[in-house]
C-alpha cells in the first residue's frame, strides 16, 4: 500500500491540504496551558544544577565534592566518574556533556549536584573544587590549524590525505567533492575573482533553554520529560551512557519552545538521568541562557576562499572552494554539508570544494538550520555577484543562465531530480520588488540557497475511533506546526475533515523508532509515512466493507471518505463511511488502524531565491534592512501560513546572522556575550514584513509533491544581504557579522 | 531560612504564598503556584517571554522578587481568556498562525494586550517597538505584528478617533 | 537575604545606615536583579523603596520638576508637562531597555548602577539635573555628573540613597536632546551616547551649552570644550563640526564587545552633531 515513488502518480487535486486550518496545538499554547521542558514537575523533585569551566582549555588535576556533598538537602553530586565505559559511538558525548582528564572550552559541564530547592543547589556547587591546570587555547579556525597551534586533543591525526600524518593537529579531516577540471575551467574564464571570507558563529537563539525532568528508578527503568527534536535520540544515546536497556528508558517529548537543530543532541538529559540514579528520586534540570550560549552547540565560525571564474556572456566556467569550520572541541563541524550544498545552484562543468573539519575550545557545534551551507552560500553567492557587477550583467540573468534545473549534475555527485531553482529565479525576476527604485545609501542583494532536505527512519500509527475519529502518533516532534501538516495528510488520504484527525508526538514506548526531526524531514517523511498509515487503514476498510456487503474486497473503492462498490458489476451497496465502518468495527473483525515503517527516501531538494534591499547609514555603519521577498520551492505548501512562517523566520535568523550575531571570545578565551542582551538577535523593530512568495515544484518522491522547507530559507540571507550592503555602500563586505563598526571600517570612516 | 509572606492578587483571584527573599515573581508563579504559562527564556529581562502585568503596568516577572508582589494586582497569561472566551488577540494569533513553537507567545500576548489597552490604533512601527522586548525566534514577527495590527482593528469602534502616537523611535 | 519595604524615605536610611552586610536600594530592580541572578550581586539585605510614597512622584520643584527615585521611565513618558519641558531626558529614559523594563527602571538607579553607558546619565547631565541624597546626617543636592567616580562607584556614603532628580527650571528658548547608538533598533546598551542642551537668544545664537557624553569613558562625561563650541553660534554646520570633533577628541573609550574604541570616537562625534540638531530645533521651537 505505501507510495511508490515513480509508479504512482501524485495527488493534484485536494480537500484539506493546502487550506489554512486552525493547529492543533494551538489553544494550548495562546492560554499558556502548553507544556515545554521546564514545565513538568514530579512529587518529591529535586532541582540540579551544573557546574561548567571557567577556563577555555584546563587539566583537570581533582575534583573535591565532599563539602558539596555535606551540604543540607543535596542527596547527589556527580562527575565524569558517574560515567562509565560505553559504545565508541558515544564517546565524544560522553566527553562533552561531562569533562572528564580537560576542559575543553569555557562553559563545558564539571560536575552537577541535585537538591532539594535551587538555593541548596546553588550552595553545593560553590563548594565544589577543581584543581585545573590551565592550558593554553586556541579559538579561531584560521589559527588552530597552524602548525604552532595548541594541540587539544593529541589523538587526533587528520583523516581523509593521502597519507595520515605522524603529528597529531585540530584538523580532524579534509573532504572533497567536485567534478571536472577546475584549473583549465579557470583559464578559459574572461574574468576570475578570487575572495575569502569569515563569518562568526552564530547560535539557533530558541526561546526556550534546554530543560528535561529524569527518573530513575531502582528497578533500572527510567522515565525522562525533555525538549528535543528527537526524544527517540535521546533514548538511544542516554541509554547507552548509563548502561541501560534502551527499553528500559522512556523519553516523552514535552512541547519544545525552538530547535532550529540545537535540540538534536543531548546535553543536560544523561546527568539528570545520572543524578536521579544515584539520588532515587526524579530530578529536573534547566539551563539558564547563560548556560546556553556557553555550553550548547552554536554553529561553526568560519574561513572560506573562493575562487570563480566567468566569461563576459555570465556563463561560469568553474568554480573552486576551500572551507575551514572549526566545530568546537570535537570532530564534526557540518563542513561536509558546506562543501556539498557550495555550488549546488550551478550546472558546472567543473566544480571542487575542499573542506577542512577543525577543531578548537569552543562547544561542539550542533546543527544549525541547514548546517553548513549558509556559510559556504554566503562566499559563492557574494563572488558570484561581484562578477556580475564586474562584467555589468543582471544577477538573476547570469543565475539562470547557469541553474541547476533537472537532471544537472550536482556539485557534489547525483543528478538532480525534478526541481524548482530556476521557477524561484523566474519568479523573483517577475516579482515588483525586483524593479522597486533604491534611495541614497541604499542597495539590493540577490541571493540564490539549496538545501539536501532528509528522509529517514519514520514510524507512524493511525487508529481509527469507533466514532469515526482518528488518533494519529507520530513520533518526530513538533518544532513548527507539522502536526497540523502531518494531520491534515492523513485527513486528505482518508477523506475525512481536518479536524476528526488527533495528531500527537507518541513517546518512545509506543511507537516504532524514529529520526529525529532534522534535515527538514518532518513534513516530508512523517507525512509519507501518515499517508501510508492512512492508505493502510483504508485497505483495511475496504476490507470490512466487503465483508459487510459480501463482495471481494478488489470490487471495493475508497473515495471521499467512504467505502464504494468500484463499479456497477459490484451490485448496488450505499457507501459506507469511515464513521459507518468504525462503528461496525467490533463486529467485523476487531479495531481498525494502520501503521507505516519506513526508512524514507526521496526527500526531494529544495531551492530558494531572496531578494533584500538595505540602506546604509555611511556616518554609523548602521544596516537598516528596508525589504525583503523569499522565493522558495515548496514542492507542495501542505499548510501555506506554516510554510510561509519557516520562510519568514529563516531569514530573519539569516538577517541575525549577516548583521549583529556572533559569538565573541575574549583573549582568555571565554565568551563574552553569553546572553541575549549582547548576543544580538533581531527584535521586532528592526525588521519590516517579510514577503514570502511560495513556488511549488512537485517532488516525485512523495504523493502530494511535498519538499521540506524548513532549512533553505536560512541559506541565502547571509549573501543577499552581504551583496545588498556592498551594493549600498560601494564597498565588497567580506566578513560576518557585518555590525556598525565593521562597516564603518569597510567604508573608510574609521 | 526565613520566608515571606505575600498576600496579592492574579488573575482577580486572591492569593498568598511564602517566598525567599531572593525569588523572583516568575520563580514563584511557575514553581510555587504551578502557573507556568509565563515561561522563562533569560532570566535577565531580555527577551520578555514571562511578561505579565502588574497594577497596569507590562513587566518581566523575572526582573520582579516574589515580595513585591505584595497587595499589587498582576494578570498573566492564564487569565487572559475569559472562560472559554478567548481574547480577540489570542483569536487573531491562530487565524494568522503567529506561533510556531509558541514558547514566546504567552509572552506577546500579554505585551500586545497591554499595548492595546494604551493604544487602540498603533501603526505598524509602534506594534514593533512596543514588542521589541519579546524575543521570537521562529516566526521573524511578521505573522505577530500582523495578528496584533488585525486585532486593534477589529477592536476600534468604528467612530472612535486616533489617539496621539505613543512613542515613535528615531534612530540615532 | 531579607527584603525590607520601608514607607517613609528616613525609615530607608536607618536601615540602611543600620544594615549589615551588603545592602542593595530596589527601585526598579531592572540592573539589580540581572546582577543578583548572574551571581555578581548577592545583598544581605534589600531595601525596596517603591512604598515610599513620595518617591513615586513626579512633583513640580519651584519651576522645575523632582523626579522620586521609584518613578519609572514610563510614569515620566506619560508625564506630559515634563515631557514638553525636558523632551531630551524624557526619551533617554523612554530608551532603557524594553517596554516591560520602562514599566521599572528609574532614573535615578540608572544613574546609581554607575554604568558609563547609561542612557538616562548623558541627559541628565546635560539637562543641569542635580540628585538630591538623604543620609544619616540629612539633605545634599549633587550635580548628576558628580555622582559617578567609575563604573559601578559612585559617592554615596554608608546610609545614604538617592532620593530624588532635580531638573531645574528650563530657560527660555532652550531645548535639549540626548541620541545614542546601539547596533539594533532596541535592546541594547549604548555604545556611544551624546546629551546635549542649548539655550538661545532672541537671535537665535546659542548663549548656554551643556555636551554630555556616554559610554566612551569610565564615567558619563560633560565636555565644556563641546559646549564652548556651540557658545557663540547659531549652531550652524560650521559650529556642529567643532562639535563632532571636540566630542571625538574628550572620547577616550575601550575596546569590547559592544563596540571598538575607534568605532565610538567616531561615532561620539556623529551623535552630538545630531543631538545638537534636535536641541537647537526645540530651543527654536520648531519641534
Amino acid at each position: 500500500m505505501n507510495f511508490q515513488p515513480g509508479k504512482d502518480t501524485l495527488k493534484r487535486n485536494f480537500k484539506t491540504v493546502g487550506t489554512r486550518t486552525p493547529r492543533p496545538d494551538g489553544l494550548d499554547k495562546i492560554t499558556g496551558r502548553a507544556q515545554f521542558g521546564a514545565d513538568m514537575t514530579a512529587p518529591g523533585m529535586l532541582w540540579g544544577l551544573i557546574l561548567r569551566s571557567p577556563h577555555a582549555h584546563a587539566r583537570i588535576r581533582k575534583i573535591d565534592t565532599s563539602k558539596a556533598e555535606a551540604v543540607n538537602g543535596v542527596h547527589a553530586v556527580v562527575t565524569a566518574a558517574d560515567f562509565g565505559p560505553c559504545p565508541d559511538g558515544v564517546l565524544d558525548v560522553r566527553e562533552n556533556i561531562m569533562a572528564r582528564e580537560k576542559a575543553l572550552y569555557d562553559g563545558h559541564a564539571v560536575a552537577a549536584v541535585a537538591a532539594t530547592s535551587r538555593a541548596a543547589a546553588k550552595q553545593a556547587l560553590k563548594l565544589i573544587k577543581v584543581d585545573y591546570e590551565v592550558l593554553p587555547h586556541v579559538t579561531d579556525v584560521d589559527e588552530a590549524m597552524k602548525p604552532s597551534a595548541p594541540v587539544i586533543n593529541n589523538k587526533l591525526f587528520t583523516k581523509g590525505l593521502d597519507k595520515t600524518p605522524r603529528k597529531p593537529s585540530n584538523v580532524a579531516e579534509r573532504f572533497e567533492f567536485g567534478h571536472g577540471d577546475v584549473e583549465a575551467g579557470l583559464k578559459q574564464a574572461d574574468l576570475v575573482i578570487e575572495r575569502t571570507f569569515k563569518t562568526e558563529a552564530t547560535h539557533q537563539g530558541y526561546i526556550e533553554p534546554h530543560a528535561c525532568l529524569a527518573s530513575m528508578g531502582s528497578d533500572g527503568k527510567g522515565d525522562i520529560w525533555c525538549c528535543t527534536q528527537g526524544h527517540f535520540m535521546v533514548r538511544q544515546v542516554c541509554s547507552a551512557l548509563l548502561g541501560m536497556d534502551a527499553s528500559a528508558l522512556r523519553v516523552t517529548a514535552s512541547e519544545i519552545g525552538g530547535g532550529f537543530g540545537g535540540k538534536t543532541t543531548v546535553f543536560i538529559e544523561p546527568v539528570a538521568l545520572a543524578l536521579s540514579l544515584k539520588s532515587n528520586r526524579p530530578v529536573k534540570v534547566v539551563m539558564s541562557r547563560s548556560e546556553v550560549l556557553r555550553a550548547s552547540g552554536p554553529t561553526s565560525s568560519t574561513s572560506i576562499d573562493i575562487k570563480i571564474g566567468m566569461n563576459k556572456d555570465g556563463t561560469i566556467t568553474a568554480g573552486d572552494a576551500t572551507l575551514r569550520y572549526q566545530g568546537g572541541a570535537f570532530p564534526g563541524s557540518a563542513v561536509p554539508y558546506g562543501a556539498m550544498a557550495a555550488f549546488a545552484c550551478y550546472d558546472l562543468k567543473a566544480v571542487r570544494a575542499v573542506g577542512y573539519d577543525v577543531i578548537a575550545n569552543r562547544p561542539k557545534q550542533a546543527a544549525y538550520r541547514a548546517p553548513g551551507a549558509p556559510m559556504a552560500a554566503y562566499a559563492v553567492e557574494s563572488v558570484v555577484d561581484e562578477l556580475c557587477k564586474e562584467l555589468d550583467l543582471d544577477p538573476l540573468d547570469v543565475r539562470l543562465k547557469n541553474a541547476s534545473s533537472d537532471g544537472s549534475k550536482a556539485s557534489y555527485g547525483p543528478n538532480f531530480d525534478v526541481i524548482g531553482l530556476r521557477a524561484t529565479l523566474e519568479a523573483a525576476r517577475a516579482h515588483p520588488h525586483y524593479k522597486a527604485k533604491l534611495g541614497r545609501n541604499q542597495g539590493r542583494g540577490v541571493a540564490c540557497g539549496f538545501w539536501f532536505n532528509f528522509g529517514g527512519e519514520t514510524s507512524v500509527s493511525l487508529n481509527v475511533s469507533a466514532d469515526g475519529t482518528i488518533g494519529l502518533s507520530v513520533g518526530t516532534p513538533d518544532i513548527g506546526g507539522s502536526r497540523a501538516s502531518i494531520g491534515n495528510m492523513a485527513a486528505e488520504e482518508l477523506g475525512v475533515p481536518h479536524d476528526k484527525v488527533r495528531c500527537i508526538i507518541a513517546d518512545t514506548a509506543s511507537l516504532g523508532y524514529n529520526d529525529v526531526t532534522d534535515g527538514s524531514r518532518v513534513t516530508f517523511a512523517s507525512g509519507l509515512a501518515a499517508i501510508n498509515a492512512a492508505r493502510d487503514a483504508i485497505g483495511k476498510m475496504c476490507e470490512r466493507a466487503a465483508g459487510i456487503w459480501g463482495i471481494p474486497v478488489e470490487a471495493v473503492t475508497w473515495e471521499d471518505g467512504a467505502a464504494r462498490p468500484s463499479s456497477p458489476n459490484a451490485g448496488k451497496h450505499e457507501p459506507l463511511t469511515l464513521a459507518d465502518i468504525a462503528a461496525q468495527a467490533g463486529a467485523t473483525g476487531g479495531p481498525i488502524s494502520g501503521h507505516c515503517e519506513i526508512n524514507a527516501e526521496g526527500a526531494g531538494v529544495s531551492f530558494a531565491t531572496h531578494l533584500v534591499d538595505t540602506e546604509v547609514d555611511p556616518e554609523t555603519g548602521y544596516v537598516k534592512v528596508l525589504r525583503y521577498t523569499v522565493f522558495q520551492d515548496a514542492g507542495k505548501a501542505v499548510h501555506p501560513s506554516y510554510v510561509e512562517g519557516q520562510f519568514q523566520g529563516g531569514a530573519v535568523q539569516g538577517i541575525g546572522w549577516a548583521l549583529n550575531e556572533e559569538y565573541i571570545y575574549g583573549k582568555d578565551g571565554t565568551l563574552q556575550n553569553a546572553g541575549f542582551l549582547d548576543y544580538r538577535i533581531p527584535v521586532a523593530s528592526d525588521l519590516p514584513m517579510i514577503d514570502a512568495v511560495i513556488v511549488e515544484v512537485p517532488n516525485p518522491g512523495h504523493p502530494y509533491g511535498v519538499r521540506g522547507v524548513g532549512e533553505t530559507s536560512i541559506v541565502p540571507p547571509l549573501a543577499a544581504i552581504s551583496n545588498s550592503v556592498s551594493d549600498a555602500a560601494g564597498v565588497r563586505m567580506t566578513q560576518l557579522p557585518m555590525s556598525p563598526p565593521r562597516v564603518l571600517k569597510a567604508l573608510g570612516r574609521i | 531560612m526565613f520566608q515571606i509572606q505575600v498576600s496579592t492578587s492574579i488573575n482577580g483571584d486572591d492569593t498568598e504564598f511564602s517566598c525567599e527573599a531572593d525569588e523572583t515573581l516568575l520563580d514563584v508563579l511557575r514553581d510555587r503556584l504551578g502557573m507556568t504559562g509565563s515561561k522563562e527564556g533569560c532570566g535577565t529581562g531580555d527577551c520578555g517571554a514571562c511578561s505579565v502585568v502588574v497594577d497596569g503596568r507590562l513587566v518581566c516577572s523575572c526582573l520582579m522578587l516574589g515580595a513585591e508582589a505584595q497587595g499589587r494586582e498582576i494578570e498573566t497569561i492564564e487569565g487572559m481568556a475569559d472562560g472559554t472566551e478567548l481574547h480577540p488577540l489570542q483569536q487573531k494569533f491562530l487565524d494568522h498562525a503567529a506561533l510556531q513553537c509558541g514558547v514566546c507567545t504567552p509572552g506577546f500576548l500579554v505585551a500586545a494586550k497591554s499595548l492595546l489597552e494604551r493604544n487602540d490604533d498603533p501603526t505598524e512601527e509602534e506594534v514593533r517597538y512596543w514588542l521589541a522586548g519579546n524575543l521570537c525566534r521562529c516566526t521573524g514577527y511578521d505573522k505577530i505584528v500582523r495578528a496584533v495590527l488585525d486585532t486593534a482593528k477589529d477592536m476600534r469602534k468604528p467612530a472612535k478617533t486616533k489617539k496621539p502616537a505613543a512613542k515613535k523611535r528615531v534612530k540615532a | 537575604m531579607q527584603y525590607h519595604a520601608p514607607a517613609t524615605v528616613k525609615d530607608a536610611v536607618k536601615l540602611l545606615a543600620g544594615s549589615k552586610g551588603s545592602t542593595q536600594i530596589l527601585a526598579g530592580g531592572t540592573d539589580l536583579l540581572v546582577r543578583m541572578r548572574s551571581g555578581f550581586s548577592e545583598p544581605d539585605t534589600i531595601i525596596d523603596i517603591k512604598r515610599i510614597s513620595p518617591m513615586c512622584k513626579i512633583a513640580r520643584d519651584g519651576k522645575g520638576f523632582a523626579i522620586g527615585a521609584a518613578v519609572s521611565s514610563a510614569e515620566m513618558s506619560e508625564n506630559a508637562a515634563l515631557a514638553k519641558a525636558w523632551p531630551g531626558v524624557v526619551e533617554s529614559a523612554a530608551l532603557i531597555g524594553s517596554t516591560q523594563v520602562q514599566g521599572r527602571a528609574t532614573i535615578a538607579g540608572n544613574l546609581c548602577n554607575a554604568s558609563p553607558a547609561a542612557d538616562s546619565v548623558p541627559a541628565m547631565v546635560a539637562a543641569g539635573a542635580k540628585a538630591v541624597i538623604r543620609g544619616p546626617k540629612g539633605k545634599r543636592k549633587v550635580a548628576v555628573e558628580k555622582i559617578c567616580k567609575g563604573p559601578g562607584q559612585t559617592i554615596l556614603k554608608k546610609g545614604e540613597l538617592i532620593e530624588a532628580i532635580v531638573l531645574p527650571a528650563k530657560p527660555a528658548r532652550t531645548g535639549d536632546a540626548y541620541l545614542r547608538f546601539i547596533p539594533r533598533t532596541e535592546m541594547d546598551i549604548a555604545v556611544a551616547g551624546a546629551g546635549i542642551c542649548v539655550t538661545l537668544d532672541a537671535k537665535g545664537v546659542c548663549t548656554a551649552a551643556r555636551v554630555s557624553l556616554g559610554a566612551i569613558a569610565p564615567t558619563v562625561l560633560l565636555v565644556s570644550r563641546a559646549a564652548k563650541a556651540l557658545i557663540g553660534t547659531r549652531i550652524d554646520d560650521e559650529a556642529l563640526d567643532a562639535l563632532a570633533a571636540a566630542c571625538s577628541a574628550a572620547a577616550r573609550p575601550i575596546d569590547d564587545k559592544r563596540g571598538t574604541k575607534e568605532f565610538r570616537i567616531h561615532v561620539a562625534g556623529v551623535l552630538a552633531r545630531r543631538a545638537a540638531i534636535i536641541a537647537r530645533d526645540r530651543a527654536l521651537g520648531k519641534s
